[in-house]
């Protein structure tokens, strides 16, 4: 119940921020919260990374094993995206088995590693129908203040970046770096009325869950995006989305130039 | 989706692999009211999809703690029949389906005057009894005219539809292999409002396009949905006047 008035008090607050053209906590429309990527802070995996947005929170960790090809691409290595969205995170997370939010939070963040082609699958082939390397990029929720989402993409491609095949550990040769050839960023807005912000905070979030995600490729192509949340959106609004979400994904991949 | 690419061709001149247009829809064909024991339902085939949806509701909720004072409830399942594709479908849901079932969901709680019923629930399942590509677009379809049946009052009429890449051309009504070689998946579901195209009510995509594709995708989508909706408000009115026949 408190928590219900809270969320009317927030809601109340954003909006009348709105109207004057400006968001609770001072960023511009389309300004992220800061960014702060830690990369192999997990020895035991593959690669891994810690990503902060602000006081949101997200470690990726990778982990590689040797596996079966899936019978329609007998050559290629497999990605598998799993999210855990643990209690610890936020009061409103159970533990559990996967609710409809982590399913589409781990599927939203597969597709645009996958559709951007980002790791190059074809050279994690180890014999052609029965061996290839698994990649199991598995994200694992600390501190949801708003926009998980952005946050576990950056996280997923980050450790992506930094992981070695552990080749050595399954004897199938020496241990070499995941061959990683694009920068997929994925760019979550918030919709409110006639307006949208980009990477929205916890607090913002109590005006709806109406999200739109756009993840871009390094040639600004769109490789992914999802339309979360039960509102209507205007032709004219998305290609405005659209622009701001290519802009800052641009943005935003210098970060992981740094890697 | 685009690594398969070169193994088989899908455009043909200005044709397509099953000889369509690029801007043409599959065979489709709607039913309303054809099931006894729900509020309303609905059968509809798109191209090698066949789909059925009902409607029960609005109706009281259980669990009860799901309840809503200020609105109705809105729950809506996806599932695929475990024959409904090449390799059978292990029953009950996976994580596409319970992904498809939650967009699907919020398309149309968009267009649900749900405050109207306030502790109730208006639940919409719809089973998948053959897969052919598309068939989140063909479930939807199929559940809008199953709610129109069932007497939910709705802003409008959600017409669902995918756009997809094929061989560097963007195709409507993408079907199998499209879908499965093609380099980009558009499916789009828009609110239809007094005949026209109002606003987007679901929107996904993978692949892999520019700006300027999604833009002809959007037009070839609305023009694709406008055939659609016709469809559907002639299956309604067609079931409104049998029974009218009927007493």
């Amino acid at each position: 119940m408190v928590e219900d008035i809270l969320v009317d008090i927030k809601k109340d607050y954003v909006l009348s921020k709105l109207k004057e053209g400006e968001r609770i906590d001072g960023r511009k429309f389309d300004e992220f919260r800061k960014i702060e990527i830690q990369t192999n802070i997990i020895s035991k995996a593959e690669g891994s990374a810690l990503v902060k947005l602000g006081n949101t929170q997200v470690i990726v960790g990778i982990k590689m094993q040797v596996g079966e090809p899936f019978p329609d691409t007998p050559d290629k290595g497999v990605i598998i995206t799993n999210a855990e969205l643990v209690p610890l995170a936020s009061p409103t997370f159970e533990a559990g088995p996967p609710d409809e939010f982590s399913i589409e939070l781990a599927r939203v963040v597969d597709r645009g590693v996958r559709e951007s082609e980002a790791v190059d699958l074809n050279k994690l082939c180890i014999e052609e129908g029965e061996k290839v390397w698994l990649i199991f990029i598995d994200i694992h929720a600390l501190d949801d203040d708003g926009n998980l989402l952005d946050a576990s993409s950056l996280a997923a491609i980050s450790a992506l970046l930094t992981t070695t095949v552990p080749a050595e550990r399954f004897e199938v040769g020496d241990n070499f770096p995941l061959p990683v050839r694009d920068l997929p960023v994925s760019i979550t807005s918030l919709i409110v009325n006639d307006k949208f912000l980009v990477d929205p905070s916890r607090d913002e979030v109590s005006v709806g869950n109406n999200f739109l995600t756009i993840t871009t490729d390094q040639e600004d192509n769109v490789v992914a995006m999802q339309k979360s949340g039960s509102y209507l959106l205007k032709e004219n609004r998305f290609f405005e989305i659209l622009d701001t979400s290519i802009s800052k994904a641009r943005e935003i991949r210098e970060y992981l130039k740094d890697i | 989706m685009s690594e398969l690419n070169e193994e088989i061709q899908l455009i043909f001149g200005d044709k397509r692999l099953d000889g369509r247009k690029f801007d043409e829809l599959r065979n489709i064909k709607i039913e309303a009211g054809i099931l006894r024991r729900a509020d309303g339902s609905c059968y509809l085939e798109m191209g090698k999809n066949i789909v059925v949806a009902a409607v029960y509701g609005p109706r009281e909720v259980h669990p009860r703690h799901l309840q809503d004072p200020s609105k109705a409830v809105i729950r809506y399942r996806y599932n695929m029949a475990p024959f409904s594709v090449e390799e059978r479908k292990r029953p009950g849901p996976d994580r596409r389906s319970v992904e498809i079932s939650k967009v699907s969901r919020e398309a149309l709680e968009s267009v649900i005057m749900k405050e109207l019923f306030p502790r109730s629930g208006i639940d919409i399942f719809v089973e998948v009894l053959q897969a052919d590509a598309g068939s989140r677009t063909a479930c939807l379809n199929a559940a809008s005219v199953a709610l129109v049946d069932a007497g939910v009052p709705m802003k409008g009429m959600i017409t669902s539809i995918a756009v997809a890449k094929a061989d560097g051309v963007m195709v409507l009504d993408p079907m199998k292999e499209e879908d499965n070689y093609g380099e980009a998946d558009i499916p789009f579901a828009f609110l239809i409002r007094g005949g026209k195209i109002e606003s987007i009510a679901l929107l996904q995509m993978d692949g892999r396009v520019t700006k300027d594709e999604l833009k002809e995708a959007f037009e070839l989508a609305k023009k694709g949905a406008m055939e659609i909706y016709k469809l559907q408000k002639e299956a309604i009115v067609k079931k409104y006047l049998e029974s009218v026949e009927n007493g």
